[in-house]
């Protein structure tokens, strides 16, 4: 017969009180989400590397894109999206802090980092925005071929021209077009009157056209301004739908993540997980906030590194 | 759970991962010319780029995301879907997706 010890492990079993992973269940349900959201982000990221190497000609480098920075002229590459990985890494970890304060009971430390974590992901929205926006308002300008290819308008000096520079000449205007909207008649007469330039493909070792054969692809084709789902003046427009559909779904993570936090920082200030004793509910949303970060790590490096 | 006191180890691993952020825009935006040697398929710099990505998200996960201090079947439960589903997927899309370039 067995013992009575047995007889309450048996019925814990069957009651469900065991806990054989040695977690609970919500944290496991929260693992076995985030575990399937790994898969469908890296089946995203593998689709863009996928594209990348059939397009790579003209495939914008990612450099060349996003040179932006607040309140800084020219070129800037790499160091607007540098912040946002700070900030989010910051953010991870004022998170991780709110969870360690959690185990300790410590109410005020939780209320405390909470705070700062759901301010960090507003932040990192926020530049999200602002990064999208300029991707949308364009940059230099191009011309899109009859065929549907971006080309972009070089000097002799294999300098890089905006349409403020080719028709306001390198003196007068901006390397930037500042949101200046320019026709194809106006583009095309400032093309034909300089013989020195000419039309080259966006991406690594694109090819490059002669004057003559330049002037008559702009005006067979046209001009295009900014990045949209339809037109992407950076080069292959798949660049800017994978970069609107990673990204956005990234940043609609965050966004969802931010009201999580807000709704369980809003429950520590109720006093709701003092009552229960315990914080499991912010080691459980702690995880969905790590898994934010660990996400933004990769798209980090396969849009804007490799 | 972790054993762990205070703060101090939460600190470690920002620093390391801030380091390592500042290692790779650093290597992105000056592009030492020896890194860009062509190896299987791409440069020693994405390769290195992508290392240095895998440790940074190890971190994460093993300290951040408290993996580390977590039973073993748990562990097993977590990794072996992804260390074996995402290099499967990587593979099969990139190699069968050369059809694509006829």
């Amino acid at each position: 017969m067995a013992s009575s010890a047995e007889m309450t492990q048996e019925e814990n079993n069957w009651g469900g009180g065991s806990r054989p992973l040695g977690s609970r269940y919500g944290k496991l349900m929260m693992w076995f989400f985030l575990l399937s959201d790994a898969l469908t982000f890296s089946g995203f990221l593998t689709a863009y590397g996928l594209m990348r190497f059939k397009f790579e000609s003209t495939w914008p480098i990612a450099e060349n894109v996003f040179t932006h920075f607040p309140g800084l002229e020219g070129d800037q590459p790499l160091l607007y999206v540098a912040l946002m990985t700070f900030i989010l890494i910051m953010s991870s970890v004022t998170m991780v802090l709110a969870v360690n304060a959690g185990e300790k009971m410590n109410r005020k430390a939780v209320t405390n980092w909470m705070l700062w974590t759901i301010v960090g992901g507003f932040i990192f929205v926020g530049s999200q925005a602002w990064e999208w926006y300029h991707f949308i308002i364009g940059d230099s300008g191009a011309v899109e071929t009859a065929r549907q290819e971006i080309l972009h308008i070089y000097n002799e000096e294999g300098e890089r021209l905006s349409f403020s520079q080719v028709i306001h000449g390198m003196e007068e205007g901006h390397a930037s077009n500042h949101g200046e909207t320019f026709t194809k008649t106006e583009v095309l007469s400032a093309m034909k009157s300089n013989e020195s330039m000419y039309l080259m493909e966006p991406g690594k070792a694109g090819t490059a056209f002669t004057h003559e054969t330049s002037v008559a692809l702009l005006e067979a084709g046209d001009v295009v301004q900014g990045a949209n789902m339809i037109h992407n003046e950076y080069g292959q427009k798949q660049f800017a739908n994978f970069f609107f559909f990673i990204t956005g779904f990234h940043g609609f993570h965050v966004f969802s993540g931010v009201v999580i936090n807000f709704i369980i920082f809003y429950n520590v200030l109720l006093g709701t997980y003092e009552r229960r004793g315990h914080y499991r509910m912010v080691e459980k949303v702690g995880l969905y906030w790590h898994f934010v970060d660990l996400v933004w790590v990769f798209v980090f490096t396969f849009f804007y590194l490799v | 759970m972790s054993d762990q006191n205070g703060t101090w180890w939460i600190w470690k691993v920002f620093w390391i991962l801030l380091v390592i952020t500042g290692v790779e825009v650093a290597l992105g935006i000056i592009k030492p010319e020896f890194m860009l040697t062509q190896v299987i398929g791409t440069s020693i710099l994405n390769i290195l780029f992508i290392v240095l990505t895998l440790v940074k998200a190890a971190y994460i996960v093993q300290i951040f995301m408290h993996v580390k201090f977590e039973k073993k079947g748990l562990k097993y439960a977590l990794y072996l879907p992804t260390l074996i589903l995402i290099p499967y997927l990587t593979f099969i899309l990139l190699t069968e997706g050369s059809y694509l370039f006829r």
